[in-house]
């Protein structure tokens, strides 16, 4: 068998203990080590953006980055955003209010690619949350829905935290 | 308040928000293998030998098959086409003697990890002597296989379809119209890659798949026939699924194998394939040139019109057969008069990808063609490309009107339509007056900006039938079982809408199950806009039934005749009494006597035929050649709307795959036949940048009147014109009328054409 390494990953908080070969992607580690699959994988090759988690808060396309790479960072991935007691985090709310998904493949990567921009800048115009929205690939949505989802939800994380 | 025409929120949303979605690549077995398949380099080639000893050697790996090793396999069958003699240009599970594109399927390595299988894979070295590739469909058919089938040409059949005169409508024109049109390859590409988990059960020889769509039921039935096995000895389940569009109907070679071969080798097999097999394996779709003569009369009416057309479907004919070119040939008058009308479809293989159907088949290419000859006549005639639309369109007191043609087997027959209605309705809309002055003065001060538009008719609600079976449970939840299957297109919710509305009660009480072989015994899946038609009708009878069966429990119960009972809002109430019952007492009381239940069948001889209008704003940028398009509106009657949100929700996305194909989207391939897109950067999908803000005009002014609820299906309409809309816009914003003759507009053939 190809060699290995032990790696720890520290995903939304919990701490996971892994053997990954030195090639294994971030995607296929959380995916397949990590048992949390709702990180998907459209393309392999850093263009859909389906894969997008949250490196140290940072959006990451994790079918880019190497598993061993993300050892000692603190990765979030769409299954942390909800609490624990199941409310919704106002992002996935705003997606379900303005029917932001429909097959609901690419909405993991949207949804943490806007929670990691919101958190930087809450103040996001809509041509920059525009700018944004087109990182990522949707191809059912024509991406208006997302757009609107992304708005509401700023407005009120934004009220949030002002208020 | 009705349930029918509200925007609730889908209910299948919350795992999918939340990364507890099932999707195929989400789901695993305890000691299951890969599957990673080995794919021919070469366009077009015989198949010498296939050498597996290195990939062997490779740790992790169980078995290695060539076609040789699937001998029992037959050849991948038809699903529904009526022309005979394409038997032959089936294609195999695996290549024999021939490999005829680049990703055609050689072998297949199954391993205990997806890395060691894709290692392997690898290493199997393909010997194959390499014979120049055909490309031009247009050019004379070639041999298809010339040493193995000597004779038998890359032409499987052609298509002909007629009515009217036209030899008297060329006598009696005024002018005649000559047009050649291409539209590009393009295809679905939905954002998940295909992919399967099949199971087998020893103890009772049953295989199970899991990952199918759309089709569940005819795929079942299809892959028992191939492996030898009786139909209930197959199971296809399926989960979540990362959008249709056309592609994933099919039965695929991969399909097969992974059921096949957890057959075989006693261990679950999974598949999941990348992003580049997908671009070079999956069907692609469109890639057809018409060619058209017009006669017509000095007002522009269109007396007759002759037409050929070529579509390129690549290496094989897949399960599809002549559908595409079936559709494309019957629809093509679209909602104009045209008295005399004859139609001649070739059928051509090249060696590029097997092609299948895309959203909207036969239609979105079909619009272009007809679009395009639309803004010609008014050209040539020296008339507005409103009018000469009015002037053509069949005027309501013709409706229903028969077009004396069949397709998919059911005559042409449209069945409600008020369409001259509709484009009044649009100009008002958009204040076209206004709009067309403002567009002027922006061209007058230099800027190249233009208007365009495109009539089109869809078809959906393809018969013969659907049925559901209905339960409710003592606790008053209402379970649904359906054969019809989910695409990602929200059907749980608008299935429940339909439902509530019939039996007066909360759509959260409704779950309905769909795509699961083992729960019922027929369906037909999803395809063609048919699931809202159909399926939802079968639901409303169903209702309706279940109110029957409530009353009749109800009278039995109350101990008085069935007359003095009544049915409303969820309960059974005696008349003139406070004696009712609910739905959920009703279910328990009679638990013993097999409960409350009731099942709905709904059979249709004829579509139904939603209709509507695209109307663009574009802007050429001078410096780069790009076209940007600066707003969009649809216009569109769907007879009934169940959940407008949803309705929209299809429209916008819809609207978003057309401007990929008019602008972006282009399986192109260079003179050996390698495929130069397969990646996400070489095949262009448009962003939140190239989609303009879509305005939408749903309207419910014609009602179907061959189904109990008037709707006709909703997904499909909003790409159908959008490359007659764009390429329409895109002449006018260069002011040079005929000048886009093909699809994708790409910034150097654009550049081509002004310069
Ligand atoms: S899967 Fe990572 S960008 Fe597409
Ligand atoms: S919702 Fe299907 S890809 Fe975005």
């Amino acid at each position: 068998m190809t060699e290995t390494r032990d790696i720890t990953l520290d995903v939304n908080g919990k701490r996971h203990a892994l053997s990954v070969e030195p090639r294994k992607n971030l995607a296929d580690a959380l995916r397949d080590d990590c048992g949390l699959t709702g990180t998907h994988v459209g393309c392999e090759h850093g263009v859909c953006g389906a894969c997008t988690v949250l490196v140290d808060g940072r959006a990451v396309r994790s079918c880019l980055m190497f598993a061993v790479q993300a050892e000692g960072t603190a990765i979030e991935t769409v299954e942390g955003l909800a609490s624990e007691d199941g409310e919704l985090h106002p992002l996935q709310q705003a997606f379900w209010d303005k029917h932001g998904l429909q097959c609901g493949f690419c909405t993991p990567g949207f949804l943490m690619l806007a929670v990691g921009a919101l958190r930087e800048n809450p103040e996001m115009t809509d041509v920059e949350i525009r700018e944004l929205v087109s990182s990522n690939l949707c191809r059912c949505t024509g991406y208006q829905n997302i757009l609107t989802a992304v708005r509401a939800a700023a407005d009120v994380m934004r009220a949030g935290t002002n208020g | 308040m009705s349930a029918i025409g509200r925007s609730i929120r889908r209910i299948e949303d919350r795992a999918l928000l939340t990364g507890n979605g099932r999707f195929a690549a989400d789901l695993n077995r305890e000691h299951q293998l890969h599957m990673r398949v080995v794919r021919s380099p070469v366009a077009f080639g015989r198949l010498v030998e296939v050498d597996a000893s290195d990939a062997a050697d490779v740790p992790g790996v169980e078995a290695i098959w060539t076609a040789a090793d699937i001998a029992e396999l037959p050849q991948i069958d038809f699903r529904m086409t009526k022309i005979t003699g394409m038997e032959p240009y089936r294609q195999w599970c695996l290549a024999k003697d021939y490999v005829r594109y680049v990703g055609e399927p050689v072998a297949v390595v199954f391993a205990n990890s997806p890395y060691a299988a894709e290692d392997a894979a690898e290493l199997v070295f393909c010997d194959i002597d390499e014979v120049d590739a055909h490309l031009e469909a247009t050019a004379e058919p070639v041999a298809f296989m010339p040493e193995t089938m000597p004779g038998l040409l890359t032409e499987p059949a052609v298509l002909h379809k007629s009515c009217g005169d036209l030899d008297a409508a060329f006598a009696e024109a005024a002018e005649v119209v000559e047009l050649e049109l291409k539209v590009g390859r393009h295809t679905g590409v939905p954002l998940e890659t295909r992919g399967a988990l099949a199971v087998h059960d020893a103890a009772t020889d049953t295989v199970t798949m899991y990952g199918a769509a759309k089709v569940p039921h005819y795929n079942r039935g299809a892959i028992a026939a191939m492996l030898g096995l009786a139909i209930d000895r197959v199971h296809l389940s399926e989960g979540h699924v990362g959008g249709g569009f056309g592609i994933r109907g099919e039965l695929y070679p991969e399909d097969v194998l992974t059921c096949h071969a957890a057959r075989r080798l006693g261990r679950p097999v999974k598949w999941i394939e990348d992003r580049k097999e997908h671009l070079m394996a999956a069907n692609h779709s469109r890639d057809q040139v018409y060619r058209m003569r017009a006669a017509i009369a000095p007002d522009g009416f269109l007396l007759g019109l002759d037409v050929t057309f070529i579509t390129d479907q690549g290496a094989y004919v897949r399960t599809h057969g002549a559908t595409v070119s079936d559709l494309s040939a019957a629809l093509l008058p679209g909602p104009y008069v045209i008295p005399a009308y004859r139609v001649a479809g070739h059928i051509r293989l090249t060696n590029k990808t097997p092609a299948g159907t895309y959203r909207a088949p036969g239609r979105y290419e079909s619009t272009f063609a007809r679009e395009r000859l639309m803004d010609a006549i008014a050209a040539r005639v020296g008339i507005d490309r409103l009018e000469v639309r009015r002037r053509n369109l069949i005027p309501e007191s013709r409706i229903p009107f028969d077009r004396g043609m069949d397709t998919l087997g059911t005559g042409v027959v449209y069945d409600s339509g008020r369409y001259h209605d509709l484009l009044a309705r649009l100009e008002a809309h958009v204040g076209w007056e206004e709009l067309a002055a403002s567009i002027a003065e922006r061209r007058a001060a230099g800027e190249m900006v233009g208007l365009g538009l495109g009539y089109f008719i869809e078809k959906s609600g393809l018969g013969p039938e659907d049925m559901v079976r209905m339960r409710v449970a003592p606790d008053g939840g209402i379970r649904i079982i359906t054969g019809a299957a989910s695409v990602g297109q929200g059907i749980e919710t608008a299935m429940a809408q339909i439902c509530a509305d019939s039996l007066g009660v909360d759509t959260a009480r409704i779950a309905i199950v769909h795509g699961q072989t083992s729960l019922i015994e027929k369906g037909m899946g999803a395809f063609a806009s048919r699931v809202t038609v159909m399926t939802g009708s079968a639901i409303k009878i169903a209702s309706e039934a279940l109110i029957e069966a409530a009353l009749d429990i109800g009278a039995k119960l109350f101990q008085v005749d069935r007359a003095s009972v009544a049915y409303k809002a969820g309960e059974v109430r005696v008349a003139s009494s406070d004696r009712a019952m609910s739905l959920a007492q009703l279910a328990s009381a009679w638990a013993e006597q097999g409960g409350l239940a009731a099942e709905g069948t709904f059979r249709s001889d004829h579509m139904t035929y939603p209709y509507g209008i695209h109307l663009a704003q574009v802007r050429i940028d001078p410096g780069t050649c790009d076209v940007l398009v600066e707003r969009y509106t649809v216009a569109y009657d769907i007879g009934r709307v169940i959940n407008p949100m949803l309705v929209e929700g299809q429209i916008v996305g819809a609207v978003a795959q057309g401007l990929g194909g008019a602008l972006y989207e282009n399986f192109e391939y260079d003179e050996a036949g390698q495929p130069l897109a397969t990646s996400f950067a070489d095949y262009l999908m448009p962003t939140a940048l190239e989609v303009p803000e879509v305005f939408t005009l749903v309207r419910e002014d014609a009602p179907s009147p061959i189904n109990p609820l008037g709707v006709k299906g909703a997904g499909e309409g909003g790409i159908t014109a959008v490359g007659a809309a764009i390429a329409s816009a895109v002449d006018d914003a260069a002011g040079r009328p005929g000048m886009v003759t093909r699809l994708p507009i790409t910034p150097d053939r654009l550049h081509a054409w002004l310069a």
